[in-house]
């Protein structure tokens, strides 16, 4: 049924050698099944209705015209979910369908089956929802002192702080040394950044086929199978075994795809009709049909010693997480334990606050909170420099974390953080002269939408430098499994859930499986849920660094078993791979309470040469170098491509990515007018990619996707400011702000 | 009501309703899924096509509209096994990650090369700068294009 389906025979290289990637050339020819593609005989189109309101209490739903219309094959409510009625990947504080009230605008209401999408869509309409419109909690500040969304407090009672203000999804306070030490000088600002959105360009999809035995088989696009099961299985009442979850093709993902979109959508409609059902959303629905990055208003105030050594720093962190809390306690604490920077600070007190609102879901996007406070920091940075008149540079040379050193979490730096190494590098990168005026209005800010000679354009140079964890942290237990089998004839097949979302991680599976095996001829069975372990999520920057240790582990323990046998019989071994332990932080204090709580740090530095039409409030970003840390490159080509795009995105939210709110309602779920990077936004981007291998990594490793999204609108908007002297507080930049 | 495409040299009919794209008659109707359907309103380029021998979202396009008329899609690049000089450059060239824009970018590139054989960076990227890509940055799809161009 789908292309990924079949076990493909795939030659690659090893470890650390330049090669394609082994689903390219399905990909340029337009054969890749991705999960938008998928079909099976019989199969019905689903469709969902959403809501139109921020806030409202149900009145009722009448289905009576709806299930009458043409091609209709199913509709149904809350009243016909299965099993358990909430879900969440790690609260159940949301919904399958809603039941009673409506807390964020696109919330599913109903889902319909039909034969065609249209007529899909037609009933939807015809569905009749009676509403009480309430009113919104939309301001994340005001959260806290408004009306219960959740007042049963879903994520109270983990062992987090407690915090009994209305809609506080976590709180952490972390208090480092003494937080009331006096610099010779200070400086102090208040920071925002709007909404981004994941934007992947693979809208959600997936097709359910049932079995005829009751059970579910979900084809979809996503980060994590086992945890998708996990979450499906209880809303359907069925066992584990029952729901068999396969990965279809992922057209990227960034996170968005770590909560559940049409899973159970899906399974449901085609259990209830006995015909396998497909969702595909449209672009509009795919800005509801995600969680996104958290909006954040962040106060922070540094001191310092005369000569620039960091005394103390303190930050307040609000995170707007929306209607329900997907992974907002996590978010959360990544921004605080982020929030300092890469640089040595004996003192510090850090307050870190999620809220629910009725604005639309936040989770996970590519940074995980460290995005936020990096921004935040880094604004801190450039304006302590200024106030003591030290070059931007040196005082993060000067404050530079290195190993043996201490996070305000007290967690000593045991591995790998060359900081001062990537500064000096990236400093060194020699941008391009600035180009002479007049020129092709291409080259001048806002390209072709310029309409001046270039008179007011300005030149600045900016420079960042940001860090975040590596994989899961706080005492998750973080594990991934891979199975390999070897064969009579000397070939081989893998076996591990890892998602492939983009990545590339199914060439790292083999490059390792290659090297550890000694024989080119590998097989890479499909990823699904069934006969394999979990992998855990393509997420945290962990999947390279974790599919490499299991597939590693199995590969070793399938060569010594055939050893053992001492013949060439099938041999087929399963074996799970774990990182070093973490430990949760005190809720009290935000200290360690074991020896470390994050088990990798990963950064990178960048230096940013922008343009700003200044009489316009036009930009152009003309040039970006950077340095990262990447432990060990196992495809050095993909690497590059990851600090690249992950670049790109962080341009985006510097200059251009927001949703649009109005009472928690989204203004702007389209293309047209929430803006991702074109070819003619993304400058050339010059990377340096520094190994310093981690020492409890497998080969090395370290994951390099988010360090680059983490620190280029940070290092974008230092630039901005330094073209046009002004503050910039808040990200995207508008033209407003930087109109002089 | 019933069409007939010509789809990469060869005749193909379905029957469509009158409101449904190009894009899904060709993904659901005619069998050519290589077309992708990222936004579905123009502005990202996934889906494009010619049309007639002129590059074309194929979103944008009522299937009826296209009723006797000849659509080249990302399927009729290569021949068999063998890659289109573009589609090698862009393996080649690392310019594939999700790939969920890469059919569109190569269509939209064959096109640029056949009009303009050595196109300078701008001209680069301003012909590809209807082309969306989420995961790349654009950097290793203009060595790409680049590279074809040789």
């Amino acid at each position: 049924m789908t292309q990924t389906a079949a076990p493909r025979r795939l030659q690659v290289g090893k470890i650390g050698e330049l090669v394609p990637r082994l689903d390219a050339p399905p990909k340029v020819k337009g054969e890749f099944a991705y999960a938008s593609d998928l079909s099976a005989p019989g199969m019905l189109w689903g469709h969902t209705l959403r809501s139109p309101h921020a806030h409202a209490r149900i009145l009722s739903i009448d289905i009576s015209d709806a299930v009458t219309m043409p091609g209709v094959h199913a509709v149904m409510t809350h009243d016909d979910v299965p099993g358990e009625k909430r879900y969440g990947l790690e609260f159940a504080d949301q919904p399958v369908l809603a039941i009673e009230r409506v807390l964020y605008y696109g919330e599913p209401v109903a889902i319909v089956a039909a034969d065609h999408p249209e007529q899909a869509r037609r009933a939807a309409e015809r569905i009749r929802v009676e509403y009480e419109p309430l009113e919104p909690v939309a301001d994340m500040e005001r959260a806290t002192g408004q009306a219960d969304l959740h007042p049963e407090r879903p994520t109270q009672g983990h062992g987090y702080r407690q915090d009994d203000r209305p809609n506080v999804v976590r709180t952490l306070v972390i208090r480092h040394g003494d937080p009331d030490t006096e610099g010779d000088v200070s400086v102090n600002g208040v920071y925002e950044l709007g909404i981004q959105d994941q934007a992947f360009l693979g809208p959600e999809s997936g097709l359910a086929v049932p079995d005829g035995e009751g059970g579910i088989d979900i084809y979809v696009a996503t980060q994590w199978l086992h945890v998708d099961r996990g979450q499906i299985a209880p809303c359907l009442d069925l066992p584990l075994e029952q729901v068999r979850v396969h990965l279809g093709g992922v057209g990227g993902a960034f996170g968005g795809r770590e909560d559940l979109s049409m899973q159970i959508h899906g399974a449901m409609l085609a259990l209830h009709t006995n015909r396998p059902v497909k969702f595909v959303y449209n672009r509009e629905e795919s800005f509801t049909g995600h969680v996104h990055r958290h909006p954040a208003r962040i106060w922070a105030e540094h001191r310092a010693t005369k000569e620039g050594r960091l005394v103390s720093v303190r930050m307040r962190i609000l995170l707007d997480g929306g209607a329900y809390a997907s992974s907002s306690t996590a978010v959360c604490s990544n921004a605080a334990s982020f929030a300092l920077g890469p640089y040595d600070v004996p003192n510090a007190l850090i307050e870190s606050t999620a809220v629910y609102t009725n604005n639309p879901p936040c989770g996970a996007m590519r940074g995980f909170g460290a995005v936020q406070t990096c921004f935040a920091g880094e604004a801190q940075m450039d304006k302590l420099a200024a106030a003591l008149a030290i070059d931007p540079v040196e005082l993060r040379l000067l404050n530079a974390l290195a190993p043996g050193d201490s996070l305000p979490t007290g967690q000593v730096i045991a591995g790998s953080l060359p900081i001062a190494e990537l500064i000096r590098a990236a400093a060194a990168l020699e941008p391009p002269p600035a180009e002479e005026l007049p020129r092709d209005p291409l080259r001048l800010p806002g390209g072709a939408g310029n309409t001046t000679h270039g008179e007011g354009v300005r030149r600045g140079v900016g420079f960042a430098v940001g860090f975040k964890n590596i994989a899961y942290s706080e005492g998750f237990d973080d594990c991934c499994a891979a199975r390999v089998r070897l064969f009579e004839d000397g070939s081989a097949e893998v076996h591990c859930a890892a998602a492939e979302v983009g990545q590339g991680v199914s060439g790292v599976i083999l490059q390792v499986a290659r090297t550890e095996l000694g024989v080119d001829d590998v097989r890479l069975a499909p990823p699904g849920t069934a006969g394999v372990g979990s992998s855990g999520s393509a997420s945290a920057s962990r999947m390279t660094w974790m599919a490499a240790g299991a597939v590693r582990d199995a590969c070793r323990a399938a060569l010594e078993e055939r050893d053992r046998r001492g013949d060439r019989s099938e041999v087929d071994v399963e074996r799970i791979y774990r990182h070093l332990p973490t430990t949760p932080l005190d809720p009290e204090t935000g200290q360690l309470t074991g020896e470390r709580a994050h088990v990798a740090l990963a950064a990178c530095a960048m230096k940013v040469v922008a343009e700003v039409d200044v009489e316009l409030g036009l930009t152009r970003v003309v040039w970006i170098g950077a340095a990262q840390d990447i432990g060990k490159a196992i495809n050095p080509q993909q690497v590059e491509g990851q600090i690249e795009g992950g670049t790109a995105q962080g341009l985006g939210l510097a200059l251009m990515e927001e949703i649009q709110t109005r009472d928690g309602l989204i203004t702007n779920a389209s293309f047209t007018d929430y803006l991702i990077p074109t070819a003619l936004d993304m400058p050339p981007v010059e990377s340096v990619l520094i190994e310093d291998p981690e020492p409890d990594a497998p080969y090395g490793v370290k994951g390099v996707g988010e360090p680059p999204t983490v620190v280029s609108t940070a290092a974008i908007a230092s630039a901005l400011r330094a073209a046009t002297g002004r503050e910039l507080t808040r990200v995207p930049v508008r033209p407003d702000d930087i109109c002089l | 009501m019933r069409i007939t495409v010509r789809v990469n040299g060869e005749e193909r009919q379905a029957d469509c309703w009158e409101g449904e794209s190009l894009l899904y008659a060709l993904r659901e109707q005619l069998g050519f899924p290589g077309s992708k359907n990222a936004c579905e309103q123009g502005e990202c380029g996934s889906c494009s096509v010619l049309l007639d021998g002129t590059l074309v979202c194929a979103c944008l396009v009522l299937a009826a509209q296209a009723d006797g008329h000849d659509v080249a899609t990302v399927e009729g690049l290569a021949a068999g096994e063998e890659l289109h000089p573009v589609q090698q450059a862009f393996v080649d060239a690392g310019a594939v990650q999700c790939g969920f824009c890469t059919p569109g970018l190569v269509v939209a590139t064959a096109d640029l090369l056949r009009q303009k054989p050595s196109p300078t960076d701008d001209e680069i990227r301003e012909a590809l700068s209807g082309n969306l890509c989420r995961c790349t940055g654009y950097a290793k799809i203009f060595d790409a294009v680049r590279a074809a161009a040789q």
